[in-house]
């Protein structure tokens, strides 16, 4: 793990802008929207509902195709023009991108171990590497006790760190998280923060969160604000976190 | 499953009494397919011409006849074989007992008809011990046969009741002969041919000659042909039922597993890997359902009234069968699955 800071962007978003429909049907998610995020920064974006958070989530996470605009991610063009660069997109979320979600998500067959060790197989890791490196990944996590756990036996936070586990289990540097502290309460929330901050600067890696969790507004480098699909601020980002912290959300 | 095993066992039961005298050539009534197909008639002594045919061995009288007789209070239906007993067409084994050693009033009856060894049973005008027991000898009906001996059969069969023949002899018609049988079997030597030898008796003609493998032609394709197709499309209907019941199974827990089919896509699982996994599950239901089908028919089957008959290549036949309907049935939730956007994990 490396505590060296990179000045090259992780994640570089250059007037990207998506709508849905054409003509009167026609919604602009997104408009002109350019965003710059370095590593080991934790990035939170806000925004009413609608305001275009989740689907600026969706295109960095090569998910949602953007209308026009281009993106780059840990260094990589993948989007020009609002054309995809890279044919295969889930190798590209597979190498480059960690998800975390608001329901820990974790698959409902597989125990603890097998919920982190099936992205390490899926990159085409052999299954007793696999199983090892998830076993050592729990227990980074501190969750190492319930390897052997159903998510259906596992608590909230012990879920959010299995998932978080997952998320980092091809040691991704750029992990999108949706509501990650949404299912928990105030003291597990800090210490997942925490957690995500720790990984941040170990795995020279950048977090983008999209949340409305105002207890943890203070944890976030940056926030990103969106309103009916426009930034507030210039794509740098403003350092409101001290000065959202406690506020009410627009 | 049950359904192959009626219809094998109605197969089995229709070629079990053509299969047991053992002989390779049916002498009939001309222009007919009898004796089981088609009623036929024909003179007793036609036995001792067969016999001088080139190339027959042993020749022998039959008759064939269905009677409803009273046993322990109730209707017993039985198929009556009447034969000669230093002939062919006996009793192909007996399992208990003995065979018929008198020339009257002596039977072997099978399991399934319930009589037992020293039973006496009423029949006709005369009353009948039983002697011994076969097995699995039964018609293509089902009813247990009983083999008694060709005089008492054919006293059974063509006597007319007292009152008949009072009538008749009113008529002025006098007494017709009793001696008919319905067949004469005959059992060819070793190098002979059958196909000769029918030629010859087809060359008399007031008679019809079978080889035993068009008798069990006749009876595999003509007698049970009606059953085979019910029973064939009853199965194509029980197939195409449980394959939709398999679908539906599958397209619900699929519908069930958006979410983590969703998660799945989005951390980068191909769709191969989605497909692979409902398949999986399609083929395990479908393997439980075989498994449970199989076990539950082999500890029942002997309690239907009629044979069931499960050959080993009829299961493995099936076994194919559920597998390609398991995996048309997993389509529908492929379908479900592949369409699922990634985007879904997102948000609550």
């Amino acid at each position: 793990m490396t505590t060296s800071r990179d000045d090259r962007p992780l994640v570089q978003v250059d007037g990207v802008s998506k709508h849905f429909g054409e003509g009167q049907t026609r919604v602009d998610a997104l408009v002109d929207v350019s965003i710059r995020v370095y590593p080991q920064q934790l990035i939170a974006l806000l925004g009413p509902s609608g305001s275009g958070k989740t689907t600026l989530l969706n295109i960095i996470g090569c998910i949602l195709s953007p209308s026009s605009g281009a993106m780059a991610l840990d260094g990589e063009m993948v989007v020009r023009d609002g054309r995809w660069l890279r044919g295969d997109l889930r190798r590209l979320r597979l190498e480059k991108i960690g998800f975390i979600f608001q329901s820990h998500n974790l698959l409902p067959f597989l125990n603890a171990t097998d919920n982190v060790a099936i992205v390490l197989q899926l990159a085409g890791v052999d299954a007793a590497n696999a199983r090892r490196r998830a076993i050592e990944l729990l227990g980074y996590l501190e969750v190492g006790h319930r390897k052997d756990a159903m998510p259906a036996h596992l608590s909230g936070g012990e879920g959010q760190r299995v998932a978080i586990a997952r998320a980092l289990a091809n040691r991704p540097r750029i992990i999108l998280a949706d509501e990650p502290t949404a299912a928990l309460d105030s003291k597990r929330a800090q210490i997942v923060m925490d957690l995500l901050r720790k990984l941040a600067i170990e795995q020279n890696a950048a977090i983008i969160a999209v949340t409305h969790d105002e207890k943890i507004f203070d944890r976030f480098d940056r926030i990103f604000q969106l309103r009916d699909g426009r930034l507030d601020d210039d794509g740098e980002g403003q350092n409101r976190a001290a000065e959202l912290a406690g506020a009410p959300l627009v | 499953m049950a359904m192959i095993g009626i219809y094998r066992g109605l197969v089995v039961d229709a070629l079990t009494i053509a299969r047991a005298p053992a002989v390779d050539l049916w002498v009939v009534e001309a222009n007919t397919r009898g004796p089981f197909a088609e009623a036929s008639r024909i003179p007793g002594d036609i036995r001792d011409a067969v016999a001088r045919i080139s190339g027959v061995a042993a020749a022998g009288s039959i008759t064939y006849q269905t009677v409803e007789a009273q046993y322990r209070n109730a209707k017993l239906r039985l198929y009556i074989i009447g034969y000669e007993p230093t002939r062919p067409g006996g009793p192909p084994e007996i399992v208990q007992g003995r065979g018929i050693a008198r020339n009257h009033y002596e039977m072997v009856a099978d399991r399934t008809a319930g009589l037992e060894l020293g039973d006496r049973i009423h029949l006709g005008r005369n009353t009948f011990s039983v002697v011994g027991l076969t097995q699995h000898q039964v018609n293509t009906g089902g009813d247990p046969a009983v083999y008694i001996t060709l005089p008492d059969a054919q006293k059974l069969q063509f006597d007319l009741a007292p009152p008949a023949q009072r009538v008749q002899l009113a008529r002025g018609g006098g007494t017709a002969s009793r001696d008919t049988v319905n067949a004469v079997i005959a059992r060819l030597q070793p190098n002979a041919s059958a196909a000769a030898a029918a030629d010859t008796v087809r060359r008399w003609k007031h008679l019809s000659a079978i080889t035993q493998a068009a008798q069990e032609e006749i009876l595999s394709r003509s007698l049970v042909d009606r059953a085979r197709r019910q029973i064939g499309l009853f199965t194509s209907l029980l197939l195409t039922v449980s394959a939709v019941i398999i679908a539906l199974i599958i397209y619900t827990m699929t519908m069930e597993k958006l979410k983590p089919i969703a998660t799945l896509k989005l951390i980068g699982s191909p769709d191969r890997t989605i497909v692979g996994m409902i398949v999986q599950q399609a083929l395990a239901l479908g393997f439980i359902g075989f498994s449970i089908g199989v076990a539950l028919i082999l500890g029942i089957k002997d309690y239907f009234p009629r044979r069931v008959v499960l050959e080993p290549d009829n299961v493995l036949m099936l076994g194919l069968v559920v597998l390609g309907v398991c995996l048309l049935s997993s389509g529908l939730g492929v379908r479900a699955a592949l369409k699922v956007d990634p985007a879904t994990a997102l948000g609550g």
